[in-house]
């Protein structure tokens, strides 16, 4: 027993929330941008269509969904604990200060790119979860011959459908699903959809350059060998690849598509 | 021979730490640019008493960059615009005829204004006292060497130990935070023998200390450590966090209680 103060009530508890929750989150973006990958094959949605409604409907999955959803949460409110604290630390701004002489522009920023990040969080569950969950996404439905592999799809009506559906009759396969797939290439011929998401992205890529690492700072690994692994993984992989990712797929549907 | 400036200087008066401070402009004239900048302001002091006003109130005592009590900061650096120096050490050189110079006082809520420019830093003091320190019984004194250190880890604790408590980390921080000092005090003693005795209280006391002076949250922008006239490495914070953390969660011990 202890008569210290609680750990999560204290600076460094405070920091280890942010630490893990973060980290959490970098995994999770691995994860979403190789599923959504499926968004550049050219087959009408049929892939990324089938991996929607596992994602939503596969129980291991639908479980740490719901801890990613907290993990936002908690990152958030953190943050704003730990700012309000951060400012109330110093009540009297300075009329000068030079920040860009020690530190970059984006670790003095995190709050504000958070900020971005998390409007975008909301418009991107609004545009795509909310409404694949409420059914305000058009309906497919997928004919694969088995024996030549060719598919081909049609529109279906919203009294056509039930719920997802693969059969095979006649070594004919049927799904028929939610057409999330038209949902995501209607949205993304909006142009000032596609430039915030282009926007969020940069914003993911200078709070990941700093956040990834700081994260493991945070944990107290110190390392002479694997902190430059960190920061190396923290700049091209959570900087520069999985944003760049995620930004290609509005610019993709926008220009290509 | 020395070349001669004129300053503009913009520095911030305060009665005391109830009153409202503001910015005074006061011209610095003929100021030689082999002066240190506390010379500076010495020289400016003597004209403002030649002249019946208050002079400006500013901390300092050994200028030789080892007591850390010059505590200013210089158009939005701690320290002025070297690195790795303090401001005893600073010189006029730095600095150009003509020049505007904004003389701060460190800000923290942690280090109210006593006034002008010094602050009361005894918060550190007081995180000093809550475990920056090794119970030893006194005696001869011991041979040399007697506990064998490995180099390394002797020299990494004594670049911890370096810190002169100067408090230019809470200043450089964007959150006022004091963790480079905290983790330096903490580091000194949990990488040497002689400190594991008291090490995980060491570590849970000296934090719950730096939290209750009103510290704020370190973000790990490094600002700290490139303003730290010492060089103190942020390498330290991360060795505190372990300390804390492995206190907290597998050696958790009765933090002794000061009344």
């Amino acid at each position: 027993m202890s008569n210290s103060k609680p750990v999560l009530s204290s600076s460094l508890g405070r920091k280890l929330i942010m630490s893990l929750t973060g980290i959490f989150l970098c995994t999770f973006l691995i994860v979403h941008l190789i599923g959504n990958l499926q968004l550049f094959k050219n087959d009408e949605g049929y892939a990324f269509n089938n991996y929607a409604y596992f994602m939503t409907h596969f129980t291991p999955i639908k479980v740490v969904s719901y801890l990613l959803y907290a993990s936002i949460v908690i990152h958030a409110v953190y943050a704003l604990v730990l700012s309000i604290r951060n400012k109330a630390a110093r009540p009297v701004n300075y009329a000068q200060f030079d920040g860009k002489a020690n530190s970059t522009w984006n670790s003095r920023n995190m709050g504000i790119l958070g900020t971005v990040l998390l409007v975008f969080i909301a418009t991107h569950m609004q545009n795509f979860w909310w409404k694949y969950h409420n059914d305000q996404v058009p309906y497919i439905e997928y004919q694969t011959d088995l024996a030549t592999g060719n598919t081909t799809s049609r529109v279906l009506e919203a009294s056509e459908f039930n719920d997802y559906q693969v059969t095979v009759d006649n070594d004919v396969e049927t799904v028929k699903a939610r057409d999330l797939y038209k949902q995501v290439d209607f949205a993304f011929q909006n142009p000032l959809v596609v430039g915030f998401y282009v926007l969020a992205m940069a914003a993911l890529a200078f709070h990941l350059i700093h956040g990834f690492k700081s994260a493991f700072q945070t944990i107290g690994v110190s390392h002479k060998k694997y902190v430059p692994i960190i920061e190396f993984i923290g700049v091209w992989g959570f900087g520069v690849i999985i944003p760049i990712g995620f930004a290609l797929m509005p610019l993709y549907f926008y220009f290509i598509k | 021979m020395a070349q001669h400036m004129n300053l503009t200087l913009k520095v911030w008066r305060q009665k005391n730490d109830k009153t409202k401070g503001q910015f005074v402009t006061i011209q610095a004239k003929d100021i030689a640019d082999d002066m240190s900048f506390l010379e500076m302001l010495d020289v400016v002091n003597e004209d403002l008493t030649r002249l019946g006003e208050d002079p400006i109130y500013f901390d300092h005592d050994c200028r030789e960059g080892i007591c850390g009590m010059c505590s200013l900061v210089i158009n939005g650096r701690p320290h002025g615009p070297k690195y790795g120096i303090t401001t005893c050490q600073l010189h006029m050189r730095s600095f150009h005829d003509g020049q505007t110079i904004v003389i701060e006082p460190w800000r923290a809520a942690a280090f109210p204004v006593l006034k002008d420019l010094a602050v009361d830093r005894t918060s550190f003091d007081r995180i000093q006292q809550a475990g920056g320190y090794v119970n030893i019984n006194t005696g001869g004194v011991p041979d040399a060497n007697t506990i064998p250190i490995p180099k390394r880890i002797a020299d990494e604790a004594f670049e911890a130990a370096t810190c002169i408590g100067c408090g230019a980390c809470v200043a450089a921080c964007k959150n006022a935070s004091a963790m480079l000092f905290v983790s330096a005090k903490i580091s000194q003693f949990a990488l040497l023998p002689q400190g594991q005795t008291e090490r995980y209280e060491r570590a849970q006391a000296m934090v719950d200390q730096m939290d209750a002076e009103g510290f704020g949250n370190c973000t790990n922008t490094g600002a700290c450590e490139a303003e730290c006239p010492k060089g103190i490495k942020l390498s330290n914070i991360a060795r505190m966090n372990r300390e804390y953390f492995t206190a907290k969660f597998f050696r958790e011990e009765d933090v002794h209680t000061h009344n």
